[in-house]
């Protein structure tokens, strides 16, 4: 197994007296789809906030390519590598598809903007994740389809050389074909050797993508289990009492927790 | 994301498929693929320029057939002087409503620095003209504007302001015109980057903000003024902002410069971008977009170059057409080729992107007030020629809705992230047309308001329709 890119070691996050994460491990490992997993309030936002640099961390490591790392802001997580894909996309309607993949990091020549050398790149980038649901680049945003806006957010993440990408609900809004074609785009994504965090509540979706799944029960991980050692019955059960046969919380760590 | 996007896309997939590997990205774009884009536009909900130069074709063909008058020399020629103030503040407005926003101060902001440059002219002496407190309090007002644009890490709006207020130190505004014009813009900007600042910082609703500085600078107006109106024509730069044409020779100068330009840049454009490997314009279309430009220019430039005087020879184009246009093209520019004006653009499709993005929103917000203001005390400038000096009513009334109505009705949108500079020329020549053909017209006057006020309505509709078809698609 290879050595995780992101690694995070006994994580606690409290919001005044409530403790939201409790001693939280979890790694991502390059060229991999980690699923989080977990009910409404788990505390899957949080932990991804956490290592987006938005919350500051209460205790705990952070280990990025093996050497400990803190993450103070959101500039800290972008600059390691650390890309996310929010729900809501962060897109601007009336931008078009480059304008909005290079938003904030405009290639400039002196004062004027090179949009020629940023279509370029925004093409290479599509052409590399082999996406063939958009004819231009040069697309306005509001145009887009649900599952092509999701396409360029995630696109905009690679063409800032996330190594780490973390994608929030990516699916969420989607139709069927369109929620296939974006978990083909996570697969490519993870077949590239990006690390991939896919926070999702579908099951499907999980057990389509996903190498590896961390299930979250009231802020612990109840446990790690790989794909093809587990079955949809088995993580819905995780999701929903923190443990399931002999794998999970204790009885007594599941019972103090709820 | 909505539901509605994912009902949307069964009907797309299938095309999808045949798309793909970016075609449209790599090939030239001839007539026929400019015409599609257009189209395509038209129907993703940018309806662009179209319908105000519909609206300005159909108004000038009415008034035409119906009046003799409307197409004479004489008349035409002063269209131009009855636009400039409208286009000017409205070009300035539209920088807010790319945000969002609106600037309802933007007409007495020009008032009162109209009255500031004035009385600085025609005292000599601005501190004794208008007294210990006014001086004093513009001194106070200029430095917190300087400070608030620095805490916000913003460069050209203190400078701005700073010259301003070293001219009024010194003294120096009392003698030149336009030391006197640029200290009446550094006050505007002073004024935008204080509204601005309240709007972007405090989280203020810019309607409040400018509705309360619409009513005070009304009456620091009356401060500057002394209550006393103070005519132009003793200024003879100031009186030929809207009564004056360049030369014969330079308007024709103008003309090359601004079309030649355009054909040159576009040209090296598309040779740069075919050499890059993008799509680009084939020489053709590059040609005919430059060669019907150079056909209007030429034309308008040709028809005002002729002389239209009766006692004395007056041609040559208008100041109050070269002046406005030359700000379309450079905010043009600003607009649409520096990382500034993306991010303007980007705060106006969704401020909370932009944030994350890693945008500066509450600059870049305080600089679209800053130049709001600063056009406005420009169209003030330009509002005070036309209608005979800075009066104590200047900029009040009429002004700051025919501006706003202006910029809608060229195309700028109120629902912020889609306008252009050129909207307010073209939506200030369609309301100055309306009362312009009224008059000629044995018209009752208050006909004026009646068809502005529909002109208006069409055009808000036909933004609204045009952003529900976008969001439906």
């Amino acid at each position: 197994m290879s050595e995780p890119i992101l690694k995070i070691e006994g994580l606690d996050k409290s919001f005044g007296a409530v403790q939201v994460l409790h001693g939280v491990n979890f790694a991502v490992y390059p060229g991999e789809v980690t699923a989080l997993v977990g009910d409404n309030g788990a505390g899957k936002s949080t932990l991804i906030k956490c290592v987006a640099g938005i919350y500051s961390i209460d205790s705990g490591r952070l280990y990025w390519e093996g050497k400990p790392v803190q993450i103070h802001s959101p500039h800290a997580a972008s600059a390691l590598g650390i890309e996310i894909v929010y729900q809501d996309l962060a897109l601007a309607d009336n931008l078009d598809i480059t304008q909005n993949m290079f938003l904030g990091r405009e290639i400039l020549r002196g004062p004027f903007l090179m949009d020629g050398q940023m279509e370029k790149k925004a093409r290479e980038t599509l052409t590399s994740l082999s996406v063939r649901t958009v004819s231009s680049v040069r697309q306005i945003v509001a145009s887009l389809s649900g599952g092509q806006r999701q396409t360029v957010a995630i696109a905009k993440a690679v063409l800032w050389n996330g190594k780490v990408v973390i994608l929030d609900e990516p699916t969420a809004a989607l139709g069927v074909a369109q929620t296939k074609q974006v978990l083909e785009l996570v697969r490519r994504l993870a077949d590239s050797g990006i690390g991939v965090v896919l926070i999702s509540h579908n099951m499907n979706d999980v057990m389509q993508v996903a190498d590896r799944i961390d299930a979250l029960y009231l802020g612990r991980i109840a446990a790690e289990v790989r794909k093809e050692d587990t079955s949809t019955g088995q993580i819905v059960e995780l999701i929903t009492a923190g443990r399931s046969g002999d794998i999970g919380l204790s009885l007594d760590t599941a019972a103090l927790s709820a | 994301m909505t539901a509605s996007d994912a009902t949307t896309q069964p009907a797309r997939t299938p095309e999808s498929d045949t798309r793909g590997s970016f075609r449209a990205d790599v090939s030239p774009r001839g007539l026929g693929g400019a015409f599609r884009d257009f189209i395509n536009r038209l129907r993703g909900g940018d309806p662009g320029a179209v319908p105000s130069v519909l609206g300005l074709l159909v108004l000038g063909l009415i008034f035409a057939t119906t009046t003799p008058d409307f197409l004479s020399h004489n008349n035409l020629a002063n269209l131009p002087a009855q636009t400039s103030f409208i286009a000017l503040t409205a070009m300035g407005l539209i920088f807010v409503l790319l945000i969002g926003e609106i600037d309802l101060s933007a007409g007495t902001t020009g008032g009162m620095c109209a009255a500031f440059a004035a009385q600085s002219l025609q005292s000599g002496d601005l501190h004794k003209a208008v007294g210990d407190i006014v001086y004093i309090g513009l001194i106070v007002g200029m430095v917190c504007a300087i400070v608030l644009g620095v805490v916000s890490r913003m460069i050209t709006a203190p400078l701005i302001v700073l010259i301003g207020l070293i001219l009024m130190l010194t003294g120096l505004q009392e003698d030149h015109q336009p030391l006197a014009f640029f200290f009446a813009v550094s006050i505007g900007v002073a004024v935008g980057t204080f509204s601005g600042t309240l709007v972007a910082r405090l989280g203020i609703p810019s309607f409040i903000v400018t509705l309360a500085l619409f009513l005070a600078w009304e009456g620091v107006q009356l401060f500057a003024l002394s209550n006393q109106s103070i005519g132009d024509t003793n200024f003879a730069i100031w009186f030929g902002l809207t009564h004056n044409n360049m030369a014969v020779w330079a308007g024709w100068l103008f003309f090359a410069l601004l079309t030649g330009g355009y054909l040159v840049f576009t040209l090296v454009r598309s040779r740069l971008r075919a050499r890059a490997g993008l799509s680009y314009d084939t020489p053709l279309l590059v040609f005919l977009r430059a060669g019907v430009l150079i056909a209007i220019g030429g034309w308008v430039t040709y028809f005002l170059s002729q002389n239209r005087g009766t006692l004395i020879a007056i041609e040559g184009l208008p100041w109050a057409a070269s002046i406005p246009i030359a700000f379309m093209v450079f905010w043009t520019i600003s607009l649409t080729k520096t990382q500034w004006g993306r991010h303007l653009y980007a705060i106006g499709g969704s401020d909370e992107s932009a944030r994350r993005a890693g945008i500066p929103v509450v600059r870049v917000k305080i600089s679209a007030f800053a130049i709001c203001s600063g056009m406005a005390a420009v169209g003030g400038l330009f509002n005070a020629d036309y209608s005979g000096g800075a009066t104590t009513a200047l900029g009040q009334g009429d002004t700051l809705l025919f501006a706003v109505a202006a910029a809608v009705i060229g195309g700028t949108s109120l629902f912020g992230g889609r306008g252009r500079p050129r909207d307010a020329i073209v939506g200030a020549l369609v309301i100055a047309t309306i009362p312009n053909g009224i008059h000629l017209h044995q018209f009752p006057e208050h006909a004026n308001e009646v068809i502005t006020g529909a002109v208006l309505l069409i055009a808000a509709s036909v933004d609204a329709i045009s952003r529900r078809r976008a969001k439906a698609h």
